[in-house]
């Protein structure tokens, strides 16, 4: 019992944080219908800005971890919607209205293109981190097992949580979420209307690549290292998610990660921790193959 | 839609330079260049031992960098705009190129198979060479076969690495424990990669095409994962060694033979050179590569072949003339299996050894590139594509470091100026009246 509540905590930890990196997919896929293969790429990019602005925090003597914490996810935050941006501008606005696999092969380009730049200038070695938010406390505890829950992870649930709702509230109230909604119902139509349907997308992207920011921020601080490839794999989890929950679907893309993050850390703590990485795959399929609209989306109708 | 930037220039008039938007979007350009430097390029983090990072600063290249961007952009719309009116002229040369590339495909095509047959005993001609040619050769069958399956049918398959290592592994397994020569294993290797093909393709393939491309990839690295972890079978990490080498006609390449049996040089009377080996090698891939294309350029003309190309352009149309999507999808997939296992089954007796790290999702990437650089469905532009990919980086030894960098910014921007491939593109063999796009 206690070990099931341990690895609920982890799953549900790794879940927020996919679940981050799914929104970028989902919201993408929702309006260009395209599957942005380049986002694993962003969320890696966050994670080395947040570690080099520790860095740079901790050499200009900033020692109050709350303070740092905030500068260091505004920086990365904003740093990496940059190249949310830019990705989009060069490698995907021009091919829209190409043929289907274009934007997908573009996007693949893009991000080799991504990672092999970030080790060049950043070196291929594992980068280490030492623990900003120490501690925790034991919640539970049975037969000599504790359930321990740190209080890095209770802040990346929080974090989550509050960026959630704060995100829903944008999608649902205000004039550029319903901008968005309209391009993602019919984008001819709501350019007809005055929608200016090159902005929203270009901000889908942005808003894409500020949560998995936040996601590439939180792994920094939870696995305490970083390399230029984890792009690749936190990139399909996440894609697993978005189509898990249904692809297009906000609340299903955060639903979806939290249920990858559960089937991860529920594998690894009673299967096997090698082929961890597989269960997430066999689940993309399964997904696919018996409810390709996910457990949230619509049904996508194709037409002639 | 495409005139949405700039300026709208009436062609009768003598092209205007609006210098003050030129200048503003080229500062604008600059300075997302330099935010973009700023913290990847500007900052770079080093060890200082201990698990502690350092900073360098690298300002000055934040520097060049939006110089750089400043004065490409700049030249670039200020070219734009001085040649707006003929836009179609770049599109001229490349389609009169393409043209007369397509009166001369038998010429072109006997002179670069008379060539492939001569390199090795060409006077420059080296091992490296021909080692080299051989690293080549196999990148071009893996293009061609890919292209059966994302040029020919549309389906974009992002895990052929997956077959590749299921040729290989399949000739390393029956060489280790059932002592299966190259020749022998061979057409094991294609019928298990092709079986995979068919099992892995089977659930998926009504999937439209980006999913059908995840899915693909996730196979990939299944396999990849498998082979890596199932370690008293594959050997886990530490792949599989002592793989054989070919014979030739069950004559091998080596200095003294065993008993009763006559080596290649004995049998020849040539004094013994390793060089043999290497040159027999290339001329096995030479063959097996020509032999792939040979069976793709007959395919194509079949009712399979056709329904392939109908199928890429039209899926919906397909079903209404009763084409069944799966089993001609299935039928392309199996068939792009078993070339990619043929040329696993080469490299781990080229190699001699073979594990999972040769097999990961860049190598995918890499094919997948040949292709697309090369035009989608066209035979020639996967040659050239491969020749341009895996031999550039040989020639200078400090580009290698740029190699995937230079790779992955040049899928971008072949599918941003010519999405139909840089070199060539396949329209369908059959047309009805007049091309419709």
């Amino acid at each position: 019992m206690a070990y099931f509540l341990q690895q609920l905590i982890n799953g549900l930890t790794l879940g927020s944080i996919y679940g981050l990196i799914a929104i970028g997919y989902t919201m993408v896929y929702g309006i260009i219908g395209m599957i942005n293969f380049a986002h694993g790429e962003i969320y890696m990019i966050g994670a080395f800005i947040s570690i080099i602005a520790f860095v740079v925090l901790g050499l200009a003597g900033v020692t109050y971890v709350p303070l740092a914490l905030a500068v260091v996810l505004m920086t990365t935050m904003f740093f990496t919607s940059i190249y949310g941006w830019a990705v989009e501008r060069i490698a995907y606005r021009p091919l829209r209205g190409s043929f289907r696999l274009a934007p997908l092969i573009s996007a693949i380009g893009m991000s080799i293109f991504l990672q092999n730049y970030v080790q060049i200038f950043q070196g291929a070695r594992v980068k280490p981190m030492p623990p900003v938010v120490p501690g925790g406390f034991t919640v539970f505890e049975s037969g000599g097992f504790a359930v321990r829950l740190s209080y890095l992870q209770l802040f990346i649930m929080l974090l989550t949580l509050v960026l959630m709702i704060g995100f829903t509230t944008l999608i649902a109230a205000t004039p550029l979420g319903r901008a968005q909604r309209a391009c993602e119902q019919d984008m001819r139509m709501a350019a007809l209307l005055g929608v200016d349907v090159d902005r929203v997308i270009s901000l889908a992207f942005v808003m894409g690549a500020a949560l998995a920011a936040v996601a590439g921020l939180m792994v920094t601080l939870y696995y305490g290292v970083v390399d230029f490839f984890i792009g690749f794999l936190a990139g399909v989890k996440a894609f697993t998610a978005a189509v898990l929950g249904g692809i297009g679907s906000l609340p299903g893309a955060m639903l979806g990660g939290i249920l990858i993050g559960l089937i991860e850390a529920f594998w690894s703590g009673y299967f096997s921790v090698e082929y961890k990485d597989v269960s997430v795959f066999v689940v993309l399929i399964l997904v696919l193959v018996f409810c390709p609209t996910g457990l949230l989306g619509r049904p996508d109708v194709e037409k002639v | 839609m495409t005139a949405a930037s700039g300026l709208a220039v009436d062609n009768s008039v003598k092209p205007r330079v609006f210098w003050i938007p030129l200048l503003k979007d080229a500062i604008l350009a600059a300075l997302v260049a330099v935010f973009l430097a700023l913290p990847l390029v500007g900052l770079q983090t080093y060890d200082i031992g201990g698990g502690a990072l350092g900073i360098r600063t690298h300002f000055d290249w934040v520097a060049i960098a939006g110089a750089a961007v400043f004065a490409g952009r700049l030249a670039l719309r200020f070219l734009q705009q001085l040649y707006r009116p003929r836009p179609a002229g770049r599109a001229k040369v490349f389609a009169t190129l393409t043209a007369w590339g397509n009166r001369q495909v038998l010429p072109i095509t006997l002179a670069g198979i008379g060539f492939a047959v001569a390199l090795p005993f060409l006077p420059f001609s080296s091992r490296y060479l021909i080692d080299l040619g051989t690293t080549v050769l196999i990148y071009v069958m893996l293009g061609w076969g890919l292209n059966v399956v994302v040029g020919l049918a549309g389906l974009l398959d992002l895990g052929y690495v997956a077959f590749y290592a299921v040729g290989a592994y399949t000739f390393g397994l029956l060489a280790r424990d059932l002592d299966f020569t190259f020749w022998e294993a061979l057409p094991f290797s294609g019928l298990v990669a092709a079986s995979f093909g068919v099992i892995l393709g089977f659930p998926v393939l009504r999937l439209r095409g980006d999913y059908l491309a995840i899915v693909t990839l996730g196979f990939g690295e299944i396999i990849r994962i498998v082979l890596l972890n199932w370690a008293p079978v594959t050997g886990g990490p530490n792949g599989i060694g002592g793989i054989p080498r070919p014979s030739f006609f069950g004559l091998p390449f080596a200095r003294s033979a065993p008993e009763d049996t006559t080596t290649f040089n004995q049998f020849f009377g040539l004094e013994f050179s390793p060089d043999h080996r290497v040159i027999f090698l290339y001329f096995v891939i030479l063959a097996m590569a020509l032999l792939t294309n040979a069976f793709t350029l007959r395919i194509r003309q079949l009712p399979i072949g056709r329904a392939w190309e109908a199928l890429r352009e039209d899926e919906v149309a397909c079903r209404a003339l009763g084409i069944n999507p799966t089993t001609v999808k299935l039928s392309a997939f199996a068939i792009g299996a078993m070339f990619g296992g043929f040329a696993g089954c080469f490299f781990a007796t080229r190699q001699g050894f073979i594990s999972p790290e040769s097999f990961t999702f860049i190598e995918s990437a890499t094919i997948l590139a040949i292709v697309v650089l090369g035009g989608m469905g066209s035979q020639m532009g996967v040659v050239l594509a491969a020749i341009l990919l895996v031999s550039l980086p040989e020639f200078g030894r400090a580009f290698a470091e740029f190699r995937m960098l230079i790779f992955g910014a040049a899928m971008v921007g072949v599918m941003v100026w010519r999405p139909r491939g840089l070199i060539a593109h396949r329209e369908p063999t059959l047309r009805l009246g007049a091309a419709s796009r």
